[in-house]
């Protein structure tokens, strides 16, 4: 009996041994590999950071993919029965990556999210065409963004130090001295504190640019009263600062932001007490921070949109009917308005006359563009006409929303103003500008 | 494909057809031959010497494997290349190797010894890449190269190396298992290591080789807390996860005694809501069930980590804000929890596929804290343009997030919504209205009319998903809704949807007794219609005529037997069975009689109403974050976490033991160790010191001190903390104190022992480095004028500016004798030429030299006698020269005379012992001093305005002689020329509490101009200034240190009284000034 128990408890051991064993095998984290897919299907691109994944893995992916009908809605996440994929859709690519244990899925997210990024930054857009032109580069990043899975260099400061952006130029001179584009030295920045700073920048004209941007995410009802509002705001940069500039950059009404995002070279206690921003930047282009003025202030909706639309019940016509009107718009000129309207399966064509501006009707897509410009309030612009139904099917019961975008050149819409920009730790006097615009966001008029 | 375009002109011909389907066809074997044949002039390319061609055959192997395609069989010529000098080039050869080592085992040998080259290499980025290749490499026989590889990377100086090295745990780890117990000793050495770059890889190592070591991360956790703001964005996010699952297991819950805090009356504000909604929670029924607990006291380690980790939630990365999130959602009390939902409802902003996850996340969370996200509510509408995953999950948030105040607004938002064109989302619309009217009653007949209402859609889907919500409504409170019913009843003519028929029958069925006029008449549709139904409908058919046949058996007793028969016979064997297994319950037979005397019982008894809940209701039991909350099942390797434990494990275990100063002492030895590999970049020294210091770098010392010279110290940074925060703050003080102790070490490149100085000190240092950097210009001309004064003391009688050089070898011969000259003049030499050729040509030499007294410091005064110092006599006095190093300092010339027999050697200063603020430049070390012999040293001392005595002691090779030198407050200033013009304006703002007057009388001694002016220019080093009245005197200086202005102004009357005025910033030099000055004057 004791032996038999023995044996028993000596089975189970070597089991859980075994188990044991089998999960060290598959306790390899963070990301195996990566495909990158454009929307034909094509797996153009494979990298692996462990052992090598099959193709094959793609498979579960285009299976949610067929099963999500658009793009858009495709899972971000697909549990296949041995890995796990995690996409993102960035400018009509799709960034799959194969996880085999356990990672959180928005690590995963993001970091696809700076891979993209970084190949915007360097080749000047993320198309499939720029990928294999310069796929080499391509592969030198991934591999430095990378190791065995978890990140090594991301910020582009330093990945731009040990690998350097085709240029023309270089690329010429590189195949005429056979010399590389690959840098030899350790990158300064990846060991000092300010990891995202590169060292030795020099600049003849020193300048540093400010676009504060915001944003109006709005929703309006049939009626014309704002269901929700509020403004999305960002302050990007363009640095171009010999030296380690320490710059602190304040404003006039800091109270008014929100709810803040930093770039990870600013100084939060300084925010926090004197509401502040201290810095010393990247060199080049970044997004400083980004806010949010929250809808409990009451945010201006600088335009009104009067809008009809119907359709007829038992007849192939329906009206459309809109008109664009300022409104709060503080004086300034609301420019670069268009409307996108998503109109229903059933219309197969519009006809319509625009006062000003020109319209576009796709009828594959039912989408419908109305390039307006801009708004002279002696003349408010309108689009008017009638709509083309199929014949005999039922009449649309909703009526499409409206996707409105405008831009009003030197505005914040919240009121935020810079204050001043002060700079330590250089002794040159930098060129200085603040330029402010809104927009439209996500702006939509329920009809 | 043009990944090699140079290359295709090149070759051109060679190239040209194989080129189509080369670029075409990456999967298919049937142009292997081709293949072949191309890889045969790629390893020519590779064999010639020629980087050019080498380069251009590697990037296109790269741009094989990239397409993934096969080259594997270019192994053997690649790997020759992997001492290629090209940095390029070696770097693709890596990138190979990587990709095929494991394949081809025998042959990836062959460049190990290329690797273990590169891990001696002096250039560390060579060192590194060598180990990140080595470590790639899945070649199981090199484990043991591998092991030692890492246990030497990581006592690398370079903490770049250190990183790589913990990137390489996990690589070899999952190579060879058995090695595990040596690399959680590398893990445990990692971890002690206080550069951010090393914290989050080696956090990520330690997770993935032992994450159940927890015992090893006790001792770090408190600088784990500390460093995280400034570890990188990656490491920050599996820091932050691996710590929430360390305080779950070593600290009580926060929550656990809510109830006792109930009692308060604040607790019941927000308390209240969520309880009502949920009725008596889990946690308020352990928490009575312990009554007797002592209040709870949250640890302040704990409270550490909250406060540590709260300024991340302002991150731009939106993974690190979930860490954040989850991290507060798991381990902070509940009243604090809110903070988390501002940061989440911006990530909505975000990408699509973040926007997915963060839903899905705030679904969860919505559930267990509604209250934390009803004020952005709004937020969570939706827009036409949102593709339909985010709709659906904003819809979950929306309805989690519906309580009897909001409902109005959410149920016509969701009016809106239904009347969408994305059908699959007014499904869940439906669905979520359904569940809204189930969990609020005073909806629900509002909610159950609109739904009918519905039924008339034209849309069938709609009308199907409405009719499968109003069964279940209609289940709760079904004898008032006859008339729904019949509505109900209608329309099976018209709806397909089976799931809707199913529901409808089921109704029908199940309230057979609201419409007996109806029934029958559905049941006999549905007979004719049986064989073409859906399966679910055929079992509701069944069970809707079982119903009939039990209520009213007299009009449906043939129907329910035809109904019967049809289904024996039916392809599915469960409709199959239902029949057989109705029959026998319904039908009364000769043995089955027990049973179906209680049919009615089994089949119309009550049924409890259906609970309309969200799919993410518990979902919270796994690590929110987490891959497996988001699928809802547990991933391979998530790590569980863990309940809160009972009773506190011991918190003293998070002490660090290590006394605080061998360790720094140990730090410092280290970089002494590593200084002349870093001396000329600053990659050491920088993340050392950031990782070790307080979190801002000195760079921002200014505001620091700024903002901690008003706030004081810890309440810049702990404006929201409550009372349990005393205890964090007492342990929190202490460290930050020992932080400015070690930098201030470091700063001064000592070591001292024991003593122990208050941030205070820190402080002050920075205040005076940031008053500095104004005063630059201001210093700059001082220097100049002070030079000046500096050569008419020298020599007196050349009345005009004499040449320059003569006059700084001059310098010299006063004070170094010429056997000093070659330990320490160079610096003096050179500095004091230069400020010499500076006061030559830019201050007004005609107007400076009579206004500037040439008049010497105080006298030499003893600093050791030489009965004390056993024959070494030492001296000093103060040169009023400006010390060369740094302009703050006061230069002390110190005279050594050897009285004794024997030389004495060493000479040096040591351990000084110094007051806050007050720093010291040493002279250099006096080798030896023969019998009888003098010389002359300079020190610098930076007294920090304060007449405080610098005490340090003086070394010799045998003894050691403790001394101490106070400045008069008359040095420690420097003489600045000024116009009668400026001094008055500038007295005139230094009035009130910065002026002090005395009255005195003047001895006849002192009534000439020339003796006046000579005491007072002797009892303080300040430079007159023109005076247009005769018996006024004026004389202008500013302090060391601050560069204050300091204002002497001399009335002398004719009789002998005289008033004498001081205006300075700094009160007590202008008192001790005035003090001195009267003193000098009366004698």
């Amino acid at each position: 009996m004791k032996s038999l128990s023995d044996f028993g408890f000596r089975v189970i051991q070597e089991y859980f041994l075994m188990c044991n064993k089998y999960k060290l095998f598959f306790s390899q984290k963070m990301i195996h590999s990566l495909f990158l897919i454009n929307c034909s299907g094509d797996i153009f691109l494979e990298k692996h950071w462990k052992s090598v994944v099959s193709q094959s893995v793609c498979d579960y992916f285009f299976e949610a993919q067929e099963k999500a009908a658009d793009v858009e809605n495709v899972p971000p996440v697909i549990s296949t029965p041995h890995h796990y994929l995690i996409s993102i859709y960035r400018d009509k690519l799709f960034f799959v990556s194969v996880i085999q244990t356990e990672v959180p899925p928005l690590f995963v997210i993001e970091f696809l999210h700076r891979v993209a990024d970084t190949f915007q930054d360097y080749f000047g857009e993320c198309s499939e065409a720029a990928i294999k032109d310069n796929v080499v580069i391509v592969y030198e990043l991934l591999e430095e963004m990378l190791d065995n899975g978890f990140p090594l260099a991301t910020e582009s400061n330093i990945l731009k130090e040990l690998i350097k952006p085709p240029t023309i130029l270089r690329s010429v001179v590189n195949s005429i001295t056979g010399s590389s584009n690959v840098g030899d030295t350790l990158p300064t920045g990846q060991l000092s504190n300010i990891p995202w700073r590169r060292a030795g920048v020099k600049y003849t004209n020193n300048e540093a640019y400010f676009d504060v941007v915001e944003e109006i995410d709005a929703i309006i009802d049939k009626s014309g009263s704002t269901v929700f509002a509020e403004i999305q705001g960002v302050i990007d940069a363009c640095i171009k600062l010999s030296g380690m500039p320490d710059l602190s950059l304040s404003f006039m009404n800091p109270r008014l932001l929100d709810d803040v995002s930093f770039h990870p070279c600013i100084r939060f206690k300084r925010w926090e007490s004197e509401r502040v921003l201290s810095f010393i930047p990247p060199d080049g282009n970044f997004r400083l921070i980004s806010y949010r003025v929250s809808s409990q202030n009451l945010v201006a909706i600088p335009v009104y949109v009067k809008h009809s639309i119907s359709f007829k019940e038992n007849s192939s016509c329906g009206r459309f009917d809109i008109t664009i009107g300022p409104k709060q718009n503080m004086g300034k000129t609301i420019e670069g308005i268009t409307v996108t309207v998503h109109m229903p399966k059933v219309v197969l064509n519009m006809n319509l006359t625009p006062t000003q501006g020109s319209y576009t009707f796709d009828p594959v897509t039912k989408v419908l563009t109305w390039d307006v410009g801009k708004i002279t309030p002696q003349k408010l612009p309108s689009l008017k006409g009638l709509v083309n139904l199929q014949s005999g099917a039922p009449k649309p019961e909703e009526n499409p929303s409206l996707n409105i975008q405008f831009k009003i050149q030197q505005l914040a819409i919240s009121g935020l103003k810079v204050n001043r920009l002060d700079m330590y730790g250089e002794k040159y006097k930098p060129f200085k500008g603040v330029k402010y615009v809104t927009k439209a966001g996500k702006f939509q008029v329920r009809t | 494909m043009s990944a090699a375009p140079a290359y295709s002109e090149d070759k051109g011909g060679s190239a040209g057809p194989g080129e189509p389907e080369y670029g075409h066809d990456p999967a298919s074997g049937g142009i292997f031959s081709s293949d072949y044949k191309r890889h045969d002039d790629l390893k020519e390319m590779l064999d010639t010497n020629k980087d050019s061609l080498k380069l251009e055959a590697m990037k296109r192997i790269v741009a094989m494997i990239a397409r993934g395609k096969n080259a594997s069989d270019l192994f053997p010529a690649v790997v020759k290349n992997v001492a290629c000098k090209n940095i390029e080039v070696k770097k693709l050869v890596y990138v190979y190797l990587v990709r095929y080592a494991e394949e081809q085992q025998d042959l990836a040998l062959l460049s190990i010894s290329t690797f273990q080259r590169g891990l001696k290499d002096p250039n560390q980025l060579i060192r590194a890449s060598a180990l990140r290749v080595l470590s790639s490499i899945r070649v199981p026989i090199i484990v043991p190269i591998m092991m030692l590889a890492i246990k030497e990377a990581a006592s690398d100086m370079s903490p770049y190396v250190r990183k790589t090295a913990a990137h390489a745990i996990p690589k070899l780890y999952s190579l060879d298992s058995d090695q595990k117990d040596q690399l959680i000793e590398v893990i445990e050495k990692l971890l002690a290591d206080k550069t951010t770059l090393v914290a989050g890889s080696v956090v990520m190592a330690f997770e993935e080789v032992c994450p159940e070591r927890i015992d090893l991360i006790h001792k770090n956790y408190r600088k784990l807390c500390n460093l995280l703001i400034d570890v990188e964005e990656w490491g920050q996010v599996v820091i932050i996860s691996m710590l929430t699952r360390y305080a779950r297991t070593q600290f009580l819950s926060p929550t656990q005694n809510e109830s006792l805090l109930e009692e308060n009356p604040e607790k019941a504000f927000y308390g209240s809501e969520e309880d009502e909604a949920k009725g008596p929670g889990p946690e308020e029924a352990a928490a009575t069930a312990l009554p007797s607990r002592k209040p709870y006291v949250m640890d302040p380690d704990h409270r550490l980590l909250l406060r540590n980790t709260k300024p991340l939630l302002q991150s731009r990365s939106a993974a690190v804000v979930m860490a954040v999130a989850q991290l507060y959602f798991h381990l902070a009390p509940k009243a604090e929890v809110g903070v988390i939902a501002k940061a989440l409802v911006r990530l909505l902003r975000s990408h699509s596929e973040v926007q997915y996850v963060v839903l899905q996340n705030v679904a969860t969370m919505s559930i267990k804290r509604r209250g934390m996200f009803e004020p952005y509510l709004k937020s969570f509408y939706i827009r036409s343009t949102d593709p339909t995953q985010i709709k659906v999950l904003k819809l979950e948030v929306l309805t989690n997030l519906a309580n009897e105040t909001n409902i109005p607004t959410v149920l016509r938002e969701f009016q809106t919504y239904i009347r969408s064109m994305d059908k699959d989302f007014v499904a869940a619309t439906i669905q979520a209205i359904g569940r809204c009217a189930t969990n609020i009653g005073r909806v629900r007949d509002t909610c159950l009319n609109g739904l009918v209402q519905l039924l008339s859609n034209r849309d069938e889907l709609v009308v199907a998903e409405s009719v499968v919500v109003i069964k279940k409504l209609l289940q709760m409170q079904p004898a008032q809704h006859g008339e729904i019913i019949k509505h109900l009843a209608k329309l099976t003519d018209n709806i397909q949807v089976p799931m809707a028929r199913a529901s409808i029958l089921w109704l029908i069925g199940e309230y057979c007794e609201h419409v007996p006029r109806i029934a029958p008449d559905v049941l006999r549709k549905m007979a004719k219609s049986f064989t073409a139904e859906e399966d679910i409908v055929k079992l509701q058919v069944i069970n809707l005529a079982a119903k009939l046949y039990l209520t009213n058996s007299k009009q449906t007793k043939l129907l329910t037997q035809y109904v019967l028969s049809l289904a024996k016979y039916d392809q599915n064997y469960d409709i199959r069975d239902r029949a057989r297994f109705t029959r026998q319950l319904i039908v009364p037979s000769e043995q089955g009689g027990a049973l179906s005397r209680h049919a009615k019982k089994l089949f119309l008894a009550p049924k409890p109403a259906p609970v309309l809940e969200s799919s993410f209701k518990d979902r919270d039991h796994f690590q929110l974050g987490s891959l497996s909350h988001l699928l809802n099942a547990k991933a391979t390797g998530y790590q569980e976490l863990p309940d809160w434990p009972e009773e506190a494990p011991d918190p003293s275990v998070r002490n660090v033991e290590v006394p605080e100063w061998t360790k720094c002492s140990n730090r410092e030895k280290r970089k002494e160790k590593e200084k002349p590999f870093y001396s000329d970049s600053e990659g050491e020294s920088g993340p050392t010191e950031s990782a070790d210091s307080n979190p801002e770098s000195d760079s921002e010392s200014d505001s620091k001190s700024s903002s901690e010279s008003t706030s004081g110290e810890s309440s810049s940074e702990s404006d929201n903390e409550d009372e349990d925060e005393e205890k964090g703050r007492s342990s929190e003080s202490e460290q930050s104190e020992e932080e400015g102790e070690r930098k201030k070490t470091k700063k001064r490149k000592k070591v001292a022992e024991g003593h122990r100085a208050g941030s205070s000190s820190d402080e002050g240092s920075d205040s005076s480095s940031s008053s500095s950097e104004s005063e630059v210009t201001s210093e700059s001309e001082e220097e100049q004028v002070e030079a000046t004064s500096w050569r008419r003391k020298t020599a007196p009688s050349s009345k005009s500016a004499a040449a320059a050089k003569e006059i700084s070898l001059l310098d010299l011969e006063d004070f170094t004798p010429p056997s000093v000259q070659a330990v320490s003049p160079p610096m003096i030499v050179s500095t004091s030429l230069v400020t010499d050729l500076e006061g030559l040509t830019l201050t007004d030499s005609s107007l400076v030299p009579s206004l500037l007294s040439p008049v010497p410091g105080a006298g030499r005064q003893e600093l050791l006698h030489r009965v004390a110092g056993e024959g070494l006599a030492v001296d000093y006095a103060f040169s009023r020269q400006p010390f060369p190093a740094d302009p703050h300092m006061v230069s002390v010339h110190i005279h050594f005379s050897n009285s004794s027999e024997n030389p004495i050697k060493g000479l040096r200063v040591g351990a000084p012992k110094l007051p806050a603020g007050i720093s010291i430049q040493e002279f250099p070390e006096i080798e030896s001093l023969a019998p009888g012999e003098s010389t002359t040293a300079v020190m610098g001392i930076n007294f920090c305005d304060s007449t405080q005595a610098a005490n340090f002691q003086l070394c010799t090779e045998t003894r050691q002689f403790y001394v101490s030198i106070q400045p008069p407050v008359g040095e420690l200033m420097a003489p600045v020329f000024m116009s009668e013009n400026e001094f008055k304006k500038e007295q005139g703002k230094l009035t009130g509490m910065n002026e002090i007057t005395e009255k005195l009388t003047l001895p006849d001694t002192c009534r000439s101009d020339h003796i006046v002016v000579q005491k007072v220019t002797t009892t303080a080093n300040l430079g007159r200034v023109p005076c247009g009245t005769s018996d006024e005197y004026r004389f202008a200086g500013r302090t060391l240190t601050s560069g204050s202005l300091v204002l002497l102004t001399l009335d002398a009357r004719p009789a002998g009284a005289a008033q004498l005025t001081v205006n300075s910033e700094k009160m007590v030099i202008g008192t001790m000034l005035v003090k001195d000055v009267i003193q000098a004057l009366t004698q």
